[in-house]
């Protein structure tokens, strides 16, 4: 049986997508990611000289990210700063990119990479992962691939791609699970998964298939917004 | 989170895992021996100390009275907190919480949260205005390893023996009485289980030197929910991938590694 949404999409469909580089001059790379109305913005700086000193590693760079809302990205106004939540966002955020980049060539530097949601509408970690790898790359940092990044969904029973706020706060059954998930594109290798809810152990194979092609299609559209730079 | 070991340390590590060995002769998924015991503090509403080998930590659950959240008027409140305390490891400092400290916590918080085994409806005094809210504070001992694991067990054997306090006349709690049993659902507790990845191969428990060899980790949260095994809570750490494969193993060993630990906790509670 179709299951059926709130905002009338399809279970496997993702919500209109759009991305572009070069949006802030100031920086090596930087890009847009929208999943619908969540729209992510992501800046990277570097590499550059990586202070305190202490923290240097004379065998690589080291990549270093943060992620947060700005305060009117949400209905209830968000506190300026750092939170919990954010902290862990960024450094999920981090281990998801990082195994893309090669920094080997950059020893004792730091590339920074900042991300910031200017509205949300859940997925914003996700939205968050594609933009942040697109600005990767519009820098021209050393990467092995892209990263791709959606949130798959169980609402009781059923699976659904790329879930929105209205989904997130589902009742009922076996109520919301949020499974947002990054790969490597093109391979079988994931590089973030987190998860919220209840799900069978078994279900998450499912899950993974759904991932897969939802971030076949975000690689095209990244690809599409990096081809859109060179010509 | 510095990364202190020495390459031969991971080099050797990483050759007795792909071998099936480990240093203290286990098996690569087997866990060290579980010990339970309750009654850390009289104070409080219900308390643990659980050591999974050398690894301890104690867990407490206070509650108090307060104000429920604006988005759920009718429950009441969780609030999980720990704090990596200098006491149980040389690597723990003084100052504001680093990243580990940020996570255990939360990890801990989320698989108790989204199991929904503290029945939160029923914590409620006032609809609307007043509400217990349960604190489980959990501080480590010793660190030897797999802390986020041995703090989801403190978490629940506490939660097992925790009892709300009376209220007086005035409204106000009398932390002398405790009649009810805190209200836990009796099928579902959940418990975390890290699996460790190094070179290819995985595994549970590690000692703290075994930890910080590791590339990766994903913690899951797992509970039984009408008599199936769910999984409530998962987040990958660390700068290497997992596989496909690797998480259809996991997601294939979590259903009886779950029922085997929950075997050997229930002796306990």
């Amino acid at each position: 049986m179709a299951v059926k949404r709130a905002s009338g999409r399809g279970a496997t469909e993702i919500r209109p997508m759009a991305a572009k580089v070069g949006v802030i001059p100031n920086a090596d790379g930087s890009a847009i990611f929208a999943f619908g109305d969540t729209v992510a913005i992501a800046a990277v700086y570097g590499p550059r000289q990586l202070h305190p000193q202490h923290m240097q590693d004379p065998s690589t760079g080291i990549l270093r990210c943060n992620y947060d809302l700005l305060s009117f990205s949400v209905y209830d106004r968000k506190k300026p700063g750092p939170s919990r939540r954010s902290q862990e966002i960024s450094k999920v955020t981090e281990w998801a990119l990082s195994p893309v980049v090669d920094l080997e060539g950059f020893p004792n530097t730091v590339i920074d990479v900042q991300i910031y949601i200017l509205q949300a509408d859940a997925g914003t970690r996700t939205a968050g992962i594609n933009a942040a790898s697109l600005a990767l790359a519009h820098a021209g940092i050393p990467m092995k691939n892209l990263v791709c990044s959606i949130s798959v969904g169980k609402l009781d029973k059923d699976l659904v791609v790329d879930v929105d706020k209205s989904e997130e706060d589902f009742e009922g059954g076996e109520g919301p699970t949020d499974f947002p998930i990054a790969k490597i594109a093109n391979t079988d290798e994931y590089t973030l998964l987190q998860l919220d809810g209840k799900i069978q152990p078994e279900v998450v194979k499912k899950i993974l298939n759904l991932a897969d092609k939802a971030c076949e299609e975000i690689y095209e559209v990244q690809k599409k917004a990096l081809k859109g730079v060179v010509q | 989170m510095a990364m202190s070991t020495s390459n031969l340390t991971i080099e050797t590590l990483n050759r007795m895992f792909a071998e099936g060995k480990r240093f203290d002769g286990r098996a690569l998924l087997d866990h060290r021996k579980l010990e339970v015991s309750f009654e850390v503090s009289n104070k409080a509403e219900g308390s643990a100390r659980v050591k999974l080998g050398k690894t301890e930590a104690v867990a407490g659950i206070k509650l108090a009275l307060g104000e429920p959240y604006p988005d759920s008027p009718d429950k009441g409140n969780l609030v999980v907190s720990g704090d990596l305390l200098p006491l149980a490891s040389p690597r723990f400092e003084m100052g504001p919480p680093k990243f580990d400290a940020i996570e255990l916590p939360r990890l801990v918080d989320r698989a108790i949260r989204e199991s929904h085994m503290i029945e939160l409806d029923k914590l409620v005094v006032t609809p609307g205005e007043k509400v217990w809210t349960v604190y489980i504070d959990i501080y480590p001992i010793n660190d030897d390893g797999n802390l986020i694991d041995v703090a989801t067990i403190a978490a629940i054997a506490a939660l097992k023996t925790a009892k709300v306090p009376g209220i007086d006349k005035e409204g106000n709690v009398d932390y002398d009485t405790h009649k009810a049993a805190l209200p836990i659902s009796k099928e579902t507790a959940p418990i975390s289980f890290s699996f460790f990845k190094l070179g290819n191969s995985i595994i549970l428990d590690p000692t703290r030197e075994e930890e910080e060899a590791c590339e990766a980790r994903v913690t899951f949260g797992i509970s039984k929910w009408n008599k199936q095994h769910m999984i409530n809570s998962c987040q990958k750490s660390r700068h290497a991938v997992f596989t496909r494969a690797e998480i259809e193993k996991m997601m294939d060993l979590l259903p009886e590694k779950f029922d085997e630990l929950n075997d050997k906790l229930k002796k306990f509670l």
